[in-house]
């Protein structure tokens, strides 16, 4: 393998260089900003504080809601700000994610609330309000059963690789996209959504891929967490 | 009726009688509007929905000047179910509709090149309409089942200069290149089951649909709900889903490669 078919010249299992930054909006009970390469995202929490309207509260436990933005600028051609089709769709799949981390028993009746604007994007924007969410809910000291990783798999024509970029997304052969989010605590897929055509074998090789990368972007988390809280208050 | 669920589920049952992998039965009729330029209405079991294609010319996207497009919308009809509700769709509503949507605007079913009339002028534009009829549940099999089968049910209409003639279809068929079939999961406890009905859909931790094209060729995914599928279960989804295919394609009478 030595010249790469990716535009950028990564290898077919590098992902785009991470970046974590915590605490990026103080009013916010727990925040982060996430890197990936060009896309930039930013999750703040907000909770566990009561629901309302009171009649959306469900008495036995917590609901983790998402609102996912992608800013007017963030993109190429200006895109209308408010919430498109689009943005609904990912902030249910964003919550659906994220939801099976927290311990949501704990908070009857409440609500979390995750916040994930996106400033910059060059693909796998919701892969990166993931990634920023579990550790803002980490930041804002809620319980989790664990932190969770997303990335997206996908294939170059028949070649898997790993955290797609906006050019290879445009791929003009057909790019397969397939963002995955795995939470290595628990062993499940959260998240995992394909559009393109993919064979069996390389939709295997490729989730197998995400899986072990979403585990690395977990073990990236955990060190950031570390590092931030390092000096800090005893435990 | 959630911990039942899960009880029987543990033991391979469902509330309906089914066994976890059992699909229920599949019905298609098709031309069921005139006016339409192709139509079908299926029904899972209960479920029942109709879809009907209308076509329109117009001016293709400067990015793809020899293409004609295609759009598939779900609309949430109160006449389907006491549970929906009046007013703008829901957001799990519209998840619904992008999946149906995307699993057969991009799965490549329709060859959108032969559908340009005049390069960078003029070309035709599909657009299909899926009303939920009876809802019980999995209602993404059944509109895109009802999406693939109106388009294959559909006849070019005739075209005058740069008008459309409705009211006088031809005899041409839809340039055709794969049949794009969906398969829905939904996992209730640890309990797997295909083709959820009306209260495991409500019920269910997680869902997973999968859109495939062929043998061995996967073109959509979605996973919803708050839980999770451990990466072994999504394993045999996906090969599940490849033998339900079989019935789907004696369903819509085709065959794949």
């Amino acid at each position: 393998m030595s010249k790469s078919i990716r535009p950028d010249g990564r290898k077919v299992d590098e992902m785009r260089e991470a970046k974590i930054e915590l605490g990026v909006i103080p009013n916010a009970n727990g925040s982060a900003k996430f890197t990936m390469g060009k896309t930039v995202a930013i999750a703040a929490v907000y909770g566990p504080r009561e629901l309302h309207p009171r009649r959306n509260q469900i008495a036995d436990k917590g609901l983790l809601r998402c609102n996912y933005d992608l800013m007017s600028f963030s993109v190429s051609e200006r895109k209308r700000p408010g919430p498109s089709r689009r943005d609904k769709e990912l902030s249910l799949v964003i919550a659906n994610a994220l939801s099976s981390l927290v311990f949501l028993d704990k908070f009857p009746k409440q609500v979390i609330d995750v916040f994930v604007e996106i400033p910059q994007a060059d693909a796998g924007t919701r892969c990166a309000g993931i990634c920023a969410a579990s550790l803002a809910l980490a930041d804002a000291g809620i319980p989790m059963r664990g932190l969770t990783g997303s990335v997206s798999a996908g294939a170059l024509g028949e070649t898997v690789v790993i955290d797609l970029d906006k050019e290879e997304e445009d791929w003009e052969a057909g790019a397969t996209d397939m963002p995955v989010t795995y939470c290595p605590k628990t062993n499940l897929i959260t998240s995992l959504q394909l559009d393109g055509e993919i064979s069996k074998k390389n939709f295997f090789n490729a989730l197998e891929l995400a899986i072990g990368k979403a585990k690395e972007l977990t073990d990236m988390q955990e060190k950031a967490l570390k590092e931030n809280y390092k000096g800090g208050s005893e435990e | 009726m959630k911990e039942y669920i899960k009880l029987i589920g543990a033991e391979g049952l469902r509330i309906d009688g089914r066994k976890l992998d059992d699909y229920r039965e599949v019905k298609i009729e098709t031309g069921v509007s005139a006016k339409a330029e192709g139509s079908a209405i299926v029904s899972i079991g209960n479920s029942k929905v109709i879809a009907g294609v209308k076509m329109e010319v117009g001016e293709p996207f400067s990015d793809t000047p020899d293409e004609g497009g295609l759009m598939v919308g779900v609309e949430q009809a109160l006449i389907a179910s006491a549970k929906w509700e009046a007013g703008p769709p829901s957001d799990e509503m519209i998840e619904i509709a992008r999946t149906v949507d995307r699993g057969i605007r991009e799965s490549k079913m329709v060859d959108f090149t032969k559908l340009c009339v005049t390069k960078g002028e003029l070309v035709w534009r599909i657009l299909i309409d899926i009303y939920p009829l009876n809802y019980d549940g999995n209602i993404i099999d059944a509109s895109s089942l009802a999406a693939v089968a109106a388009l294959l049910n559909a006849r070019f209409p005739k075209l005058d200069g740069k008008k459309v003639v409705y009211g006088e279809a031809t005899d041409k068929k839809l340039p055709i290149n794969k049949i794009p079939l969906t398969t829905t999961f939904v996992k209730i406890g640890d309990a797997v089951m295909v083709d959820p009905n009306d209260d495991e859909e409500e019920l269910m931790d997680s869902r997973l649909s999968i859109s495939t094209t062929g043998k061995d060729s996967i073109n959509a995914l979605q996973k919803s709900g708050p839980g999770g599928f451990t990466p072994d279960e999504v394993k045999d989804m996906i090969e599940k889903s490849f033998k339900i295919r079989k019935v789907l394609e004696k369903a819509v009478g085709v065959k794949s490669a």
